[in-house]
């Protein structure tokens, strides 16, 4: 056993060499990059600076504005129909594999093997894997953010299952209830506030994520967004910028607004 | 009538969870099954409807084996066994009576369970069970509404509804205030006879298991070491149960 004083002065060498650490991986990696420590935060107000003048939208820009409300709305239908197909499907193999519901622990390791494998894999690699069948369109869009979503939704209903109906599925299968029974009276009933929290967060998520997959596919708001900024019409940008984030801040308004009436 | 007959039970190689428990209950009589935490009491309950699987004895309800069920004979006899939980295990996003109603699931056809839709008739017993469990007027409301107490009584009426020749009941007090413990003893005591259906309840408190339990069965460390009246018992010899020199010494 080493002395309070003994302990105290070792954790406080350890996070003196800590500090040096990673001090010095910082001092590397500017110097590998090329990167002058100094003015770059200098440059940050300035960049800062430029950013407001240039982006700020103009009245040119605010004639854009039907044309990128029609754009983000096909963004908005495109991350809505995307999560609740994703949903459908994640609901089906996470009561398929859930320790609780499923059907036995093999499928159980095989369906969280492959729930992992589609949400690890990065939603720009999905859209570039697509983008060779599907080509430039919203299908390819629609299938990249299903793809992320099911490997998201698929853990988190089978946690969801697994914590919230375990004991309630074991109340009805004492009663003799056969197990599609216990599924839809006690399983669903039971995990629905849960499972449209998760949903609905999901939602707001993937519109965020469709813009950005939108730059790839060529379609929706991310479209307009990279037509405007290959064109330098910065003014434009801003809008579009703006536009988004107004769609984003009511979605999730909205949605806190439905979690509140159904939890 | 209920017989256990040398039930057996080990979750691990070697740790047996239960030894050769045997006992047996007649309509109308109140069981009461008491016992450090760990001993087993869980383990007996959950085999008599086959929750758990155990591994050798036999079980018999009017004379026919459990243990020897295939599914459709399992689920048929599950639904003569009513099942109360200490922590209720109610939906509790639905309402009381959809509850009680759950108890039916076991006689309907899948769809028809499914979807719960329910007949004229088994609405109107429904209402009348939770009329005698004391929540009339709460057969609309939804369950995360209710206290302790009366979640429970729901569980009750949702066993009762089954038609069971037994009700199972694990700590069905552990969860409850003093008040609603008794109301909740005195209610199952009384439909027991009521009904005169065979009620096993794993208990913690010996007074309460005295006072409502015809019979009383001691188990430690999974083997049965009494099996009495409960009138026979003083609580002194109860408490030796849980006596931790006895404990070592009987090992
Ligand atoms: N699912 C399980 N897996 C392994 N061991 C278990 C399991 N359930 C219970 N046990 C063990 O079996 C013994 C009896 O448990 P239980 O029947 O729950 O006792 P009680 O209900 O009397 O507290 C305990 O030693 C417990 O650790
Ligand atoms: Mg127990």
């Amino acid at each position: 056993m080493s002395s309070p004083i003994k302990f105290l002065a070792q954790k406080h060498r350890k996070q003196t060499a800590i500090i040096a650490v990673i001090g010095s991986i910082y001092v590397l990696s500017s110097w590998i990059l090329n990167f002058d420590s100094f003015s770059g935060f200098t440059a940050v107000p300035k960049a800062f600076t430029w950013l407001g003048v240039n982006f700020f939208p103009t009245s040119e820009s605010v004639e854009l504005l039907p044309r990128i409300w029609q754009k983000l709305i096909e963004t908005v239908a495109l991350a809505v129909s995307s999560t609740v197909v994703a949903a459908i499907i994640a609901l089906f193999v996470a009561i398929l594999g859930s320790k609780a519901t499923g059907i036995n622990n093999y499928v159980h390791v095989i369906v969280r093997g492959i729930a992992s494998f589609f949400r690890n894999i990065p939603l720009v690699a999905w859209a570039m894997i697509l983008l060779f069948s599907f080509k430039q369109s919203d299908f390819t869009g629609f299938l990249a953010l299903l793809l992320m979503t099911v490997g998201y939704l698929i853990r988190a209903f089978m946690e969801i299952i697994e914590d919230e109906a375990s004991e309630t599925m074991m109340a009805l299968k004492a009663t003799g209830a056969s197990y599609f029974q216990v599924i839809f009276q006690a399983v669903l009933p039971q995990i629905m506030p849960s499972l449209i929290s998760w949903v609905l967060y999901m939602i707001e998520n993937n519109v965020r994520d469709a813009t950005l997959v939108g730059i790839l596919t060529g379609t929706g708001i991310g479209f307009i967004f990279d037509l405007y900024f290959k064109s330098f019409r910065f003014d434009a940008v801003g809008m579009t910028i703006l536009a988004i984030i107004i769609v984003v801040i009511v979605l999730e308004v909205l949605s806190n607004q439905i979690r509140k009436v159904i939890l | 009538m209920l017989e256990v007959k040398h039930l057996t039970k080990s979750y691990q190689k070697d740790k047996p969870a239960l030894t050769d428990i045997s006992f047996s209950v007649e309509p109308g009589n109140f069981l009461a099954i008491i016992g450090p935490s760990g001993a087993g009491k869980t383990t007996i309950l959950r085999s008599l409807n086959q929750l758990i699987k155990d591994d050798d004895g036999q079980i018999l309800l009017d004379g026919s084996d459990i243990r020897s069920d295939n599914k459709a004979q399992l689920r048929k006899h599950r639904r003569q066994i009513g099942m109360v939980f200490q922590n209720y295990n109610l939906v509790e996003r639905l309402t009381v009576i959809e509850n009680v109603l759950h108890g039916r699931l076991g006689y309907k056809s899948t769809l028809a369970g499914m979807f719960g839709i329910y007949s004229e008739e088994e609405k109107k017993e429904a209402l009348e069970l939770l009329d005698k469990v004391g929540l009339k007027d709460f057969a609309l409301q939804r369950c995360s509404e209710l206290s302790g107490g009366q979640k429970q009584r729901v569980g009750i009426a949702r066993s009762l509804i089954q038609h069971p020749k037994v009700i199972l009941c694990d700590e069905p007090i552990a969860s409850l205030d003093p008040a609603s413990s008794h109301t909740v003893m005195h209610l199952l005591k009384q439909l027991t006879i009521e009904f005169n259906i065979i009620c096993v309840a794993n208990l913690h408190q010996i007074n309460l298991a005295k006072k409502y339990a015809d019979r009383i069965v001691g188990i430690r460390q999974g083997k049965l070491v009494f099996d009495e009246e409960s009138s026979m018992l003083s609580e002194e010899i109860l408490e030796t149960l849980y006596d931790q020199t006895i404990s070592k010494e009987l090992e």
